[in-house]
């Protein structure tokens, strides 16, 4: 049985979700890929304020496909997660409390989520036909020029995913390849 | 001598592409429906069930797959009695795929520079190999490549007293390394032997052969048969949450090498394993 959360996440929502937990999310969350994350990490870095206020709110790892006529947004599934590890500690800092993706995480990035209270999610890698349908809304929030790697604000309605790391560091990967290893 | 106009090799690459993404091989999508009968996990069958549905609504609208419509692997085999007019041969390629990913509503994932990373905004260019043979023909095979599952590949240059045990060993060590990363279940494509990067091409090569066909030399179908049991003993499972479909196949590819050396190279491939042909 699928829990449904809504948007903005708040700390508490967050630390009561436990790895290997299915969860319909409702509300808003924003895209953000590698080249995103880097322009983030910049004005940081300068001291410019980011386009968006991260507080509570859940990063998607995705770059989709140009829309078809008629349609909100083209195909979208998850991308690897572990490419944006280096950028994830100060985003989580600011506030950041959920990303969907798939595959692993650093230690570095499990270590913040504790500390914050933060949660990750993972999408099925390569459904991106089928996840396209769950996404209701799409707006240009920052760095048009990046095309497919810009920020974009998506509603979201049912949209399915899994607890694979919860904020007390639990790891579904790890527990569920144990289940299903053979000793040789 | 035959001769094909360039703008016939661009029309055949634009259509390849947007069906290369939109429509996953038979094969590969049968491959996938008898691993959601073997899985036994719960979590994992409901995965495969999802990707076999994301499969039918791609084919039915003409959408893309996945997401990551890939950069553009295209091999060719042109016929020596084969003399290309109209125009630049690679340039007729590459308009084709310039045209299919964008009439196709496909995502343009290529930057121009590896360090400088600026977009070229419509795909190109592809990473092209052609392979000149006897006869007037000119066969196209098309393979948009998602950089997820390319990321976790591997080459290594093997001591030859390593031997089959080595390659197996070799093979497994990158697939472990991927975990979760590459969206299994995969498909493994094993280039053996040549130099290094004649093993790199022909363990992409490997990833065309229709899966599950093993190798026409037994020793290498043993090879691939050994390699697909530990692959999916290791409980890594449908997108590595755990389970016993870790990869479709292992397909392996081999060609004669020098006494000093045994090159292996792995290409990993997701489930989308994308490619489309056509004999011009």
């Amino acid at each position: 049985m699928a829990k449904t959360i809504t948007t903005p996440l708040d700390e508490k929502t967050a630390r009561s979700l436990k790895a290997g937990d299915r969860v319909l999310i409702d509300g808003v969350i924003y895209t953000g890929r590698d080249a995103a994350h880097a322009r983030l990490l910049e004005m940081a870095k300068k001291g410019e304020p980011w386009p968006l206020d991260l507080q509570d709110q859940i990063i998607y790892y995705v770059g989709p496909c140009p829309e078809k006529p008629g349609q909100v947004i083209g195909p979208a599934g998850p991308t690897t997660s572990g490419r944006m590890d280096l950028f994830t500690p100060a985003l989580l800092e600011k506030g950041l409390r959920g990303m969907i993706g798939k595959g692993s995480r650093s230690p570095q990035v499990v270590e913040t989520m504790k500390k914050v209270g933060a949660v990750y999610f993972v999408a099925t890698g390569g459904a991106a036909a089928l996840i396209a349908d769950r996404i209701t809304a799409s707006e240009l929030v920052a760095f048009g020029e990046l095309g497919t790697e810009a920020i974009r604000r998506l509603v979201v309605k049912e949209f399915p995913v899994i607890v694979a790391l919860d904020s007390d560091g639990n790891d579904l990967y790890k527990i569920g390849r144990e289940k299903f290893r053979v000793a040789v | 001598m035959r001769e094909i106009h360039v703008d016939q090799i661009t029309g055949a690459v634009r259509e390849m592409c947007m069906q290369a993404c939109y429509d996953l091989p038979e094969d590969v999508a049968a491959a996938l429906t008898a691993a959601r009968e073997r899985e036994e996990s719960e979590l994992g069958r409901e995965i495969l069930g999802e990707l076999q549905e994301n499969i039918a609504i791609a084919r039915e609208r003409r959408v893309a797959i996945c997401q990551d419509t890939g950069i553009t692997v295209v091999f060719v085999k042109l016929g020596q009695d084969v003399r290309i007019v109209g125009g630049s041969f690679n340039s007729a390629i590459n308009e084709g795929v310039r045209r299919g990913y964008t009439e196709g509503y496909l995502r343009k994932s290529v930057v121009c520079d590896p360090l400088e990373r600026k977009n070229t905004g419509d795909n190109t260019p592809a990473v092209i190999h052609i392979e000149v043979v006897p006869g007037d023909g000119l066969h196209l095979t098309v393979a948009p490549k998602g950089i997820g599952s390319e990321n976790m590949s591997g080459v290594k240059m093997l001591v030859p007293a390593l031997g089959s045990q080595g390659v197996i060993d070799f093979i497994y060590e990158v697939v472990e390394r991927a975990g979760p990363n590459p969206c299994p279940p995969i498909v493994v494509g094993v280039g053996i032997g040549g130099t290094m990067e004649k093993a790199a091409i022909l363990a992409k090569k490997a990833l065309f052969r229709p899966l599950g066909q093993p190798h026409s030399l037994p020793h290498i179908a043993e090879l691939e048969q050994k390699s697909l049991e530990r692959i999916n003993n290791s409980g890594i499972g449908p997108m590595g949450l755990g389970g016993r479909t870790t990869a479709l196949a292992v397909q392996a590819e081999v060609y004669p090498t020098h006494i000093g050396g045994l090159p292996v190279a792995v290409n990993i491939q997701c489930h989308a394993c994308r490619h489309a042909e056509k004999e011009l």
